[in-house]
């Protein structure tokens, strides 16, 4: 469902990724993991199509649609979905507010009449104990305030009610608790199925117990240097990514 | 630059939708102001001596007044005398005598503004009169309001039918000298609502009122009054319009608030005067004096406005704490695109012991816009423990507009506690981009950020009002799409 071709991308004139290829099929999971600033937030921003990231060279299809073509909105309406590394706060606009107007905007790019009250409500709940959400938090101002791992629930909480077909989920259990964890990994599977896909962005593999990845890739200096299933997550976790880090012309061999 | 910056930038282009000109017969007296077209008002509205006495030593006094000159507002000089200081729709024969006398083509002028005049305004639970140009058109449900002994007329018709009342409060909280506009409003003014609530009522409905300029080359210069007698509520809005024309308008109203002891007032205004061309040409020139008297103890006034038309605003909506314990409160949002101005904020006066004041103003910039908040906090050595909290922010869209902020604090007493906080930011690339992941479109984003920004003030409004000013906001934002 989602098909990256030698991905080349910029920021501010500075290459950050170097070619990646990844193939991602409708019901698999893929963790990347890789050292900080090797360009794992910056591919999920690509892939989101953010301001700023500039692709030079490459692909990235979306069902066979030529994704980056699509504006970062399109891209949402079309069922992708990016669990922010660092969730952004918008004062005064409460969360249900701000869910209700993000569930209506996909509705109304397929054509479909605004979300009735009393079904959007049912699914709010229905997703705010899934998360172990608060009541309040729907009343509280997107993510003003919010704890890191509140801040973190809360995108998987919208991902949960938006349901979108493919989702990257950025370092979503950095800085959690085993519990918080855990509810992310719940989110995550029970939106699991058939004609889902996910990118799972994170550092450690102990996320990947609770998410069991079908395929783990390794990210370091903007290339994919390695890839294998989810025994690879667990060398790493003992080795760590210095073996990969040395200088990039060696990342480049061992990734070819 | 990016997607975004350039749809922030494009903000900034729909059109004024309540431009349209009433087709109606005009009875309007020539332009020029001197004492007999003062006499001339007066005798049209069949008004007591000392009234047409109180505008003539007003005018006086005006002609002895330079015209002010603002630091944060440009503008050519007003021509005086090539204004007509009086409008009024023709009438067949008698005034209207009930809502269904009123003249159709006002009627339809009403319905496209969404005024509901007739009995949708019942429904709504909504009491309106309506000011058209110089006159008052109607009052609805004034029946049902006399039923607790609530007035709510025009103001020539409390001159008429309660003169003790007028006399006795007009011009106590803005005294005909107060100020260049104040002054001028006192010799000519034309009409204006007129509210009293007797002592214990709390009045039923939101009683509104709203204002709409027809006439070209005409000043409103409309008078509001409204008491809430000991423990009395009221709560009344005021919205305004006026059509598109290439000459600037010119608006003074003052309007006068007095709460006694026990007793709370509750001013809304939605303000969206023509604000002129995308060039800058033509609007309405927005000087009004609003002030209320705080001058019983425990009273409360509090005062929301959403200030999104008009060329220029200048208005201070203001409160005199006199009263021991007595609130005021101040909540805005003006709104500046194109090349309009505002210069808007209040003033507290804290005389009472106990006196308690908040502010809270939001200000908007896009485009040419500027946008400045001017307020006052004056603590004179009587208020003892008062206190003041203040906080300015202002949302900057685009690089070519401006947000300034004027806060002057005088505290004569020490145990007074003044906090004042000021933001000034903008909607950033990162709170689009969050939106837009969402499935949500750039101006859609900025309108719910916008009104995210305006909250604190918006949930002040009654709700029907809040509905319409959210409206308002996305309006004044649409064409934003990149
Ligand atoms: N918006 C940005 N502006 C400037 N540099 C950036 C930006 N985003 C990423 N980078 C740079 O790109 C590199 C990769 O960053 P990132 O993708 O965030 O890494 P990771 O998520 O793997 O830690 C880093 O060197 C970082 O400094
Ligand atoms: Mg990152």
């Amino acid at each position: 469902m989602l098909e990256i071709r030698n991905l080349h991308a910029t920021v501010e004139g500075r290459e950050i990724l170097n070619g990646i290829d990844l193939t991602i099929r409708p019901g698999e999971v893929h963790a990347i993991m890789g050292p900080n600033g090797s360009g794992k937030s910056t591919l999920a921003n690509v892939i989101a199509g953010r301001d700023g990231y500039v692709v030079t060279e490459g692909e990235i299809r979306f069902d066979g649609k030529n994704l980056l073509e699509m504006a970062p909105e399109t891209r949402a309406c079309e069922g992708l979905f990016l669990a922010f590394q660092y969730p952004v706060e918008i004062p005064g606009v409460a969360n249900l507010y701000f869910l209700k107007a993000a569930v209506n905007a996909v509705r109304k790019y397929r054509n479909e009449p605004p979300v009735d009250a009393m079904d959007f409500w049912e699914l709010i709940h229905e997703r705010m104990e899934l998360v172990q959400m608060a009541d309040s938090m729907l009343k509280r101002s997107v993510n003003e305030g919010f704890s890191g791992g509140e801040k973190k629930r809360n995108e998987v909480f919208q991902m949960t009610v938006l349901q979108p077909r493919f989702a990257v989920l950025d370092e979503t259990d950095s800085g959690l608790d085993i519990d918080a964890l855990k509810v992310v990994a719940d989110g995550v599977n029970a939106l699991r199925g058939p004609e889902r896909g996910f990118l799972v962005i994170t550092h450690y593999q102990r996320l990947l117990d609770y998410i069991v990845p079908d395929y783990v890739h390794v990210l370091v200096n903007g290339r994919i240097v390695r890839s294998g299933d989810k025994s690879l997550a667990l060398e790493l976790e003992e080795q760590g990514y210095a073996l990969y880090n040395e200088e990039p012309g060696r990342a480049r061999r061992v990734a070819a | 630059m990016n997607d975004s910056t350039q749809a922030l930038e494009r903000l900034a282009t729909s059109d004024y939708k309540y431009g349209f000109v009433t087709d109606i017969e005009q009875e309007t007296v020539p332009p020029g102001l001197n004492e007999d077209v003062i006499r001339l008002i007066s005798a049209k509205k069949e008004e007591p001596e000392w009234l047409l006495e109180w505008r003539l030593e007003a005018f006086r006094y005006w002609l002895t007044q330079p015209e002010p000159n603002w630091v944060r507002v440009h503008y050519p000089p007003i021509d005086f005398q090539a204004i007509s200081y009086y409008a009024a729709p023709k009438q067949k024969g008698d005034g209207p005598k009930s809502l269904d006398e009123i003249d159709p083509e006002l009627r339809r002028t009403y319905e496209k503004l969404g005024i509901p005049l007739a009995e949708q305004a019942m429904l709504a639970g909504v009491a309106v009169d309506a000011v058209f140009d110089s006159v008052s058109v109607a009052t609805s449900y004034k029946g049902k309001l006399a039923e607790k002994g609530i007035i709510f007329c025009s103001f020539s018709e409390a001159v008429r039918e309660h003169p003790e009342l007028v006399k006795k409060y007009l011009g106590t909280v803005v005294p005909y000298r107060d100020n260049f506009y104040a002054t001028l409003n006192s010799a000519v003014f034309s009409d204006g609502s007129f509210v009293y609530i007797p002592p214990g009522v709390r009045c039923p409905m939101e009683l509104s009122t709203y204002f709409r300029i027809n006439a070209s080359n005409t000043g409103q210069f409309e008078r509001t009054l409204i008491i809430a007698d000991e423990g009395a509520y009221v709560s009344y809005l005021e919205g305004c319009t006026a059509p598109m024309r290439d000459e600037n308008q010119l608006h003074a109203a003052v309007v006068e608030l007095v709460a006694l002891d026990n007793a709370s007032i509750k001013y809304s205004t939605v303000q969206n005067w023509y604000p002129g061309d995308a060039q800058g040409r033509g609007g309405i020139y927005n000087f009004v004096t609003k002030r209320g008297l705080c001058k019983g103890r425990d009273s409360k006034i509090s005062w929301t406005q959403v200030e999104t038309g008009s060329a220029i605003t200048w208005k201070y909506p203001s409160c005199i704490l006199r009263g021991e314990n007595s609130v005021g409160e101040f909540y805005s949002v003006a709104m500046t695109r194109d090349y309009q101005q505002a210069d808007t904020g209040t003033k507290m006066i804290h005389i009472g012991k106990n006196t308690r004041s908040t502010i809270v103003s939001k200000g908007i910039s896009s485009g040419h816009g500027q946008n400045a908040y001017r307020g006052l906090v004056k603590i004179l050595p009587t208020a003892e423990n008062a206190r003041n909290h203040s906080q300015c922010d202002s949302l900057l869209m685009g690089d070519q507009c401006g947000a300034h902020t004027f806060p002057y604090i005088e505290v004569q007493n020490p145990t007074a506690q003044v906090e004042h906080e000021a933001s000034t930011s903008k909607i950033s690339e990162d709170q689009l981009f969050y939106c837009k992941q969402r499935g949500i479109s750039a101006e859609d984003a900025v309108s719910l950020i916008v009104n995210g920004f305006c909250k604190e003030v918006f949930k002040e409004l009654p709700m029907e009002f809040a509905v319409e000013a959210q409206k308002l906001i996305e309006l004044k934002l649409e064409g934003s799409v990149g």
